[in-house]
C-alpha cells in the first residue's frame, strides 16, 4: 500500500517557546482511516494545521501526494480538505451558497448535481436554503463537512469531527465516513473519544507534547498492549497465592479477598487463561463467590502509554 | 493547478464577498449614499450659493468630487477590512489558508469585491448628487480611472488594516480618526489657494489633498495641482499597499501561526 502522506521531522516551535511538535514523524496509507489520539495541547491540531497550511512549520518536511508541499501547495491542497474543530463559517449565510462558495475557492467548476449529491448525503438537502444561524449544532458539524467535501478531497482531516454531538448524530457521521473511505478517501481524524478510534480506525496513532509516541495498527495495537482484568471474589480469604497457581499473573487485593488476574494480550488469550484459571481454582478447592473481567480499551492503552511516558520523561 | 492561477478560486471570493454586501445593503449602500446625499443638500444647495469660490465656479460642483472621494476612501476601506476581518474573527479564515489560493486569488477576491462596491457607491453617488445639483464632468474617462485608482488602492490599504486588526475597534480607527479629518482638512469644502499662511503649506504634507485635487480636476477641468502629481501619487500609494501585502503572505504575518 502506498503513501499518501510522509511526514518528516516536523517541528513547530511558537512564537515564546512552546515546542508544539518535535521531530515528528508520520506515514499516512492511501486509503485508510488514520485516527490521532492525544490529550489536549498534544499536538494534534497543529499537525494538522502544518499540513493544510494553517501553520507554519519551522523545520521538517511534509510529502503529499508523492510531492514536496512547500513547493506544489496549489496542487496539493486542491486534493485536501479539512473539517476543523470550530464551527467556522459565516452563520448569515445559507447552506447551499456556503458549500458553493467552498467548491469554487477549491477550484472546481459549479455543479449542482454534485452540491446536491453532498447535501442530501449529509441529510442537508431539505436545510439547503435555510440561514446557517438558524441550524441546530449538530447540523452545523454536517455543512462543515459538506464544505469540506464539495471538492471532493482525496485526502479529509476531521479534527475533533463528533465533539459536541450527541450519541446518534455522532453514529450517523460514523457511517459517513465509513461510506467516504468505500469511496477511496483517505482520512485521518482526531478525537477525543476513543469508542471512535476503536470503532472506526485502520491504524492508530498516539501523540503527545508534540512527539508520536506509537503508531500501529489498531488490531496489533490491541494485540500488543491489550490486558484482561479478572477479579474472582474468594470464599475464604488467602494470605498468598497458591504455588500451584504460579504459572498465571496473579496477585492478592482486599487483604486476600481478592484474587486478580492481569495478563493477555488483546488477542483472546486473557480470556482463555481466565477460563483455566477458574477451572485451576475448582481443582485446587479455592471457592469463590463472584467473578468479574473485563478487556482493556484502546483508552486504558492510550493512558497507559501516555502516563508511562510522562514517568519515564519525569525520571 | 502548482503555481497556476487559480480563477475560479478568486472569483467564488469575489462573488461571496458581493454578495454579502447585497445581504447588507443599508449599511453598505444606503447608508452612504443617504449621508453623502445630506451633504450635498446642505452645503451644495441650502448654502452653496452663497459660497464663492475664486474662479467663480458653482459651490455645489465644487463640493461633489470632495465628497464622493471622501466616501470612497471610508467606504473602500472600511469594505475591505471588513471583508478580511470577519472571516479571521468567526475562525472561517481557514478554509482560505487550508485552499489553493494565494496572494492573487486573495486581493482579486476581496480586493477586487470591495473596489468594486466602491465604483457601484460612486455610480449611485453621482446620480443621486444629479438629481440635487446641477454638474459635469469635464474628463469622464479620467473620472473613471481615478475613482478606479482610489478604490483599488484604498480597498488594498483596508485589506492591510483587517489583517492588522484585532478588535472591531481597530477597524474603525483609520477610517474616521484618520482619512475622515484629512479629507475634511484636504480641501473637500474649500480650494487649498483660499487658506492662508502657514496653513496653505501644511494642507500640503495632508496626502488626501492631492486625491481631493486630482478628482476635482477630472470633473471641474482645474484644481489646486496638476493631474500628474495626484495619479503619482495615487499610484505610488497603491504599489506601496501591494508590496505591503504580498510580505504579508510571504511571512505568514497575523494570517498564520
Amino acid at each position: 500500500m502506498d503513501n499518501i502522506l510522509e511526514i518528516r521531522g516536523l517541528q513547530k516551535t511558537y512564537k515564546g517557546g512552546v515546542k508544539a511538535l518535535d521531530q515528528v514523524d508520520l506515514s499516512i496509507r492511501r486509503g485508510e482511516i488514520f485516527a490521532l489520539l492525544g490529550p489536549n495541547g498534544a499536538g494534534k491540531t497543529t499537525l494538522i494545521g502544518a499540513v493544510c497550511g494553517l501553520v507554519r512549520p519551522t523545520g521538517g518536511a511534509i510529502e503529499v501526494f508523492g510531492e514536496d508541499i512547500s513547493r506544489h501547495w496549489k496542487a496539493a491542497r486542491r486534493r485536501i480538505g479539512l473539517v476543523p474543530q470550530e464551527l467556522s463559517f459565516d452563520m448569515f449565510d445559507k447552506v447551499i451558497r456556503q458549500v458553493r462558495y467552498s467548491r469554487g475557492m477549491f477550484g472546481c467548476p459549479p455543479d449542482e448535481a454534485r452540491i446536491e449529491e453532498v447535501l442530501k448525503s449529509l441529510s442537508l438537502w431539505d436545510k439547503r436554503n435555510v440561514q446557517i444561524r438558524e441550524l441546530s449544532g449538530g447540523m452545523k458539524r454536517r455543512v462543515m463537512i459538506a464544505k469540506a467535501l464539495s471538492h471532493d478531497p482525496e485526502l479529509l482531516f476531521l479534527d475533533e469531527p463528533t465533539a459536541g454531538v450527541d450519541v446518534e448524530l455522532r453514529r450517523d457521521m460514523w457511517r459517513q465516513i465509513d461510506a467516504l473511505r468505500a469511496k477511496g478517501v483517505t482520512i485521518i481524524l482526531t478525537t477525543h473519544y476513543i469508542e471512535e478510534a476503536e470503532e472506526m480506525a485502520d491504524r492508530v496513532g498516539v501523540i503527545n507534547k508534540g512527539r508520536i509516541l506509537l503508531v500501529d495498527d489498531k488490531d496489533a495495537m490491541m494485540a500488543k498492549l491489550g490486558r484482561t482484568e479478572a477479579h474472582f471474589t474468594l470464599a475464604t480469604p488467602l494470605d498468598r497465592v497458591p504455588g500451584s497457581l504460579s504459572a498465571y499473573p496473579l496477585h492478592l487485593e482486599q487483604e486476600g479477598t481478592c484474587l486478580v488476574y492481569r495478563g493477555g494480550d488483546g488477542t483472546g488469550k486473557g480470556k482463555r487463561e481466565v477460563a483455566d484459571l477458574a477451572q485451576d481454582l475448582v481443582r485446587n478447592n479455592i471457592q469463590f463467590t463472584g467473578l468479574d473481567t473485563r478487556e482493556s480499551t484502546l483508552e486504558d492503552i492510550f493512558v497507559d502509554l501516555v502516563e508511562d511516558k510522562q514517568a519515564e520523561a519525569a525520571v | 493547478m502548482t503555481g497556476r492561477l487559480n480563477l475560479r478560486g478568486a472569483l467564488a471570493i469575489f462573488r461571496n464577498e458581493l454578495m454579502r454586501m447585497f445581504r447588507t445593503i443599508f449599511g453598505s449602500i444606503l447608508s452612504p449614499v443617504i449621508t453623502t446625499s445630506l451633504y450635498l443638500v446642505v452645503f451644495g444647495a441650502a448654502i452653496g450659493d452663497r459660497m464663492e469660490l475664486p474662479d467663480g465656479a458653482s459651490y455645489g460642483a465644487f463640493i461633489i468630487p470632495g465628497l464622493l472621494m471622501l466616501t470612497l476612501l471610508s467606504e473602500s476601506t472600511s469594505n475591505a477590512s471588513f471583508g478580511i476581518y470577519m472571516p479571521k474573527f468567526t475562525g472561517a479564515i481557514y478554509e482560505l489558508l487550508s485552499a489553493p489560493v494565494g496572494v492573487v486569488e486573495t486581493l482579486i477576491g476581496f480586493v477586487g469585491a470591495a473596489a468594486v462596491k466602491s465604483l457601484i457607491l460612486a455610480g449611485i453617488i453621482l446620480g443621486t448628487a444629479a438629481l440635487i445639483i446641477d454638474y459635469e464632468i469635464a474628463h469622464p474617462f479620467y473620472a473613471f480611472g481615478f475613482i478606479l485608482l482610489v478604490a483599488a488602492s484604498f480597498s488594498l490599504l483596508g485589506f492591510i488594516i483587517g489583517l492588522w486588526a484585532d478588535g472591531f475597534e481597530k477597524l474603525q480607527v483609520v477610517p474616521l480618526l484618520i482619512l475622515m479629518p484629512l479629507t475634511f482638512l484636504g480641501g473637500t469644502f474649500y480650494p487649498i489657494s483660499v487658506l492662508p499662511e502657514p496653513w496653505q503649506t501644511v494642507a500640503m504634507i495632508n496626502p488626501v489633498v492631492y486625491l481631493v485635487n486630482g478628482l476635482r480636476w477630472t470633473f471641474l477641468g482645474a484644481s489646486d495641482f496638476p493631474i500628474m502629481v495626484s495619479l503619482g501619487f495615487t499610484l505610488a500609494f497603491l504599489m506601496i499597499c501591494v508590496a505591503a501585502i504580498a510580505w504579508i503572505f510571504k511571512t505568514g504575518w497575523r494570517l498564520r501561526e
